[in-house]
């Protein structure tokens, strides 16, 4: 079934066409990934499912909800969370404080309640540390808790904005760049990660990434952009193949090359 | 005697100064603007009061006309976001600056209109009567303005650690888009600020105008109130009402121990032994990371 759905979406700057009738559908319980050269609209594709542009053409859908009738601070009550490309986390507060943001949407109880900390109030805090806490065992956090984010180095933060992400409880999760200025072994650790939240989780995940290691490992389905359009969509080992995909990152040389060499791999 | 007479005056003085400067802190918090109307907002909020309570106006009660004019106060900073510094998105700091200057001189010259340019007494309940205890004394006023301010400060500290508005206020604060994504409206968050604002001020000015005379230019200890906030450290809350009682105990020491005319620039020469030696104020919470 379907989970999230972009039909005849077309985005324009001016005289530049960012994204041009893109349809695609993530289904749920899959890992999904947007792949194709800079500049393709890869990341405008997530803004605008994220509601910080709105399309000039075309309905994206999430669960059957029209999403153009939302707002951006709707989008994460809706259930979908998202990571940035340039991590945007609340530099002046602890790893803890970033995650307990997150359960923003969860908090039910009333102003005055808060303000005098009653019992129901109390009993919410516990819960929402508790959820926070399961996220922080889970990509292992624990020794960063109560540090400042301005401090911690660049891999951890990336993770501490997905631990972020997770703490809101979403249903659909977009991650723009996971592992970009990641060292190996911390690209290794969110391929676990990545395949950990759809596994035991049961989030949805939609990705834009380069690391076409990390995208056949992890991805169910790919689709590949190039100029804002539909170049290919299939499984990772059918869109790296395909001649449009090839001659979108290469050029049209590579693939007159590729047809003379005749199976040998590009 | 003398020193502690001087001591709790000042206090009380130093109350007003730090409700402005909570003032500021407040928006710079939210918004990352200072706002240099807080002054002629608070200086608004007093003869508004002075409009609802005064005989030659509308004669209201005190105690009636003091939520009425919490909320008028309140709607006016949320309008006043909501149509003008909203639009003020993507401008540099310089211009919202220039731009609350200007809105100060607005004021200034409509209240001025409505109220008069003469001197104004509010008929305030708290302006009557003193309290005399081991040979110093205090007004009642000086008593309620302590008072009300710890009060006040004190419901504002709750509001910021413990609600969801004041935490979802503070994470606007420092990333506008990862707030939006986590589900903060944020442009109504930033009305939500100005409003608090607006009340403060008009808390402030409630007290100011009970303390003594209220005239249009009373807004100008709006500037001793943003040196108290630069010395208590902007941005902290506490740092703020700290700077403001500090400035309010200086000018009567000053006034009684140094020669004529020094009690005018005490403040402003603290402000700047402050900047020289903790350019982020006394009671900073950013600590500056050293690599």
């Amino acid at each position: 079934m379907s989970l999230l759905d972009l039909n005849g979406v077309t985005l324009k700057f001016g005289g530049v066409t960012a994204v041009n009738n893109l349809s695609m559908s993530v289904n749920e319980g899959e890992v999904f990934a947007l792949v194709g050269p800079n500049g393709a609209g890869k990341s405008t594709v997530f803004n605008m499912i994220s509601r910080f542009y709105r399309p000039v053409r075309g309905k994206i859908s999430f669960d059957g909800e029209n999403l153009l009738n939302h707002r951006a601070h709707e989008i994460a009550n809706l259930g979908i969370a998202r990571t940035f490309q340039n991590i945007e986390l609340f530099e002046r507060a602890t790893v803890l404080e970033n995650l307990l943001v997150g359960r923003h949407r969860h908090r039910k109880s009333s102003l005055p309640e808060q303000m005098f900390f009653m019992g129901r109030v109390r009993q919410e805090e516990r819960e929402h540390r508790l959820a926070v806490e399961e996220v922080i065992e889970f990509l292992d956090l624990q020794a960063y808790r109560d540090k400042m984010i301005a401090g911690l180095p660049y891999g951890v933060r990336k993770v501490v904005e997905l631990a972020r992400a997770l703490a809101t409880k979403p249903r659909l999760l977009l991650l723009d760049e996971p592992a970009s200025g990641l060292s190996v072994e911390e690209t290794q650790d969110m391929r676990w990660w990545i395949d950990d939240i759809r596994r035991q989780m049961g989030i949805t995940v939609l990705m834009v990434e380069h690391d076409m290691g990390l995208v056949s490992k992890v991805c169910d389905r790919v689709l590949a952009l190039a100029d804002g359009a539909k170049l290919a969509e299939g499984t990772p080992a059918e869109v790296q193949s395909h001649p449009a995909v090839i001659e979108a990152y290469l050029g049209t040389s590579a693939i007159s090359k590729t047809a003379n060499a005749k199976g040998e791999r590009v | 005697m003398d020193v502690l007479q001087l001591l709790l005056s000042g206090l009380a003085n130093g109350c007003v100064y730090g409700l402005v400067a909570l003032g500021f802190v407040l928006i710079y918090k939210a918004t990352e603007a200072v706002n240099f109307a807080q002054g002629d907002f608070m200086m608004l909020g007093a003869f508004i009061m002075v409009g609802l309570v005064n005989p030659q106006f509308m004669g209201l009660n005190f105690w009636l006309a003091v939520p009425i004019a919490l909320i008028l106060m309140a709607t006016l900073g949320y309008l006043l976001d909501l149509l003008v510094l909203r639009h003020m998105f993507g401008q540099s700091q310089t211009a919202v600056v220039i731009l609350t200057i200007a809105l100060g001189f607005v004021i200034r010259f409509i209240a001025g209109v409505i109220w008069g340019h003469e001197p104004q007494n509010l008929h305030s309940p708290l302006a009557l009567g003193d309290v005399r205890f081991g040979g110093v004394v205090l007004s009642m006023a000086d008593i309620a303005v302590i008072v009300v301010t710890v009060i006040m400060t004190m419901l504002l500290w709750q509001f910021f650690q413990r609600t969801k508005l004041g935490l979802a206020m503070q994470a606007a604060s420092q990333n506008q888009m990862a707030a939006y994504y986590m589900g903060i409206p944020v442009k109504r968050v930033q009305g939500a600020v100005w409003a608090l604002a607006g009340v403060v001020a008009c808390v402030a000015g409630i007290l100011y105008a009970s303390k003594g005379t209220l005239d249009i230019s009373s807004g100008f200890i709006g500037i001793k109130a943003f040196a108290a906030a630069v010395i208590g450290g902007f941005g902290s809350l506490p740092g703020a009402l700290m700077g403001g009682l500090i400035v309010g105990i200086i000018e009567p020491f000053a006034a009684r121990y140094l020669p004529a005319g020094y009690s005018q620039i005490a403040p402003y020469a603290l402000l700047i032994i402050v900047l020289v030696f903790r350019p982020h104020g006394l009671f900073a919470q950013v600590r500056v990371k050293k690599v």
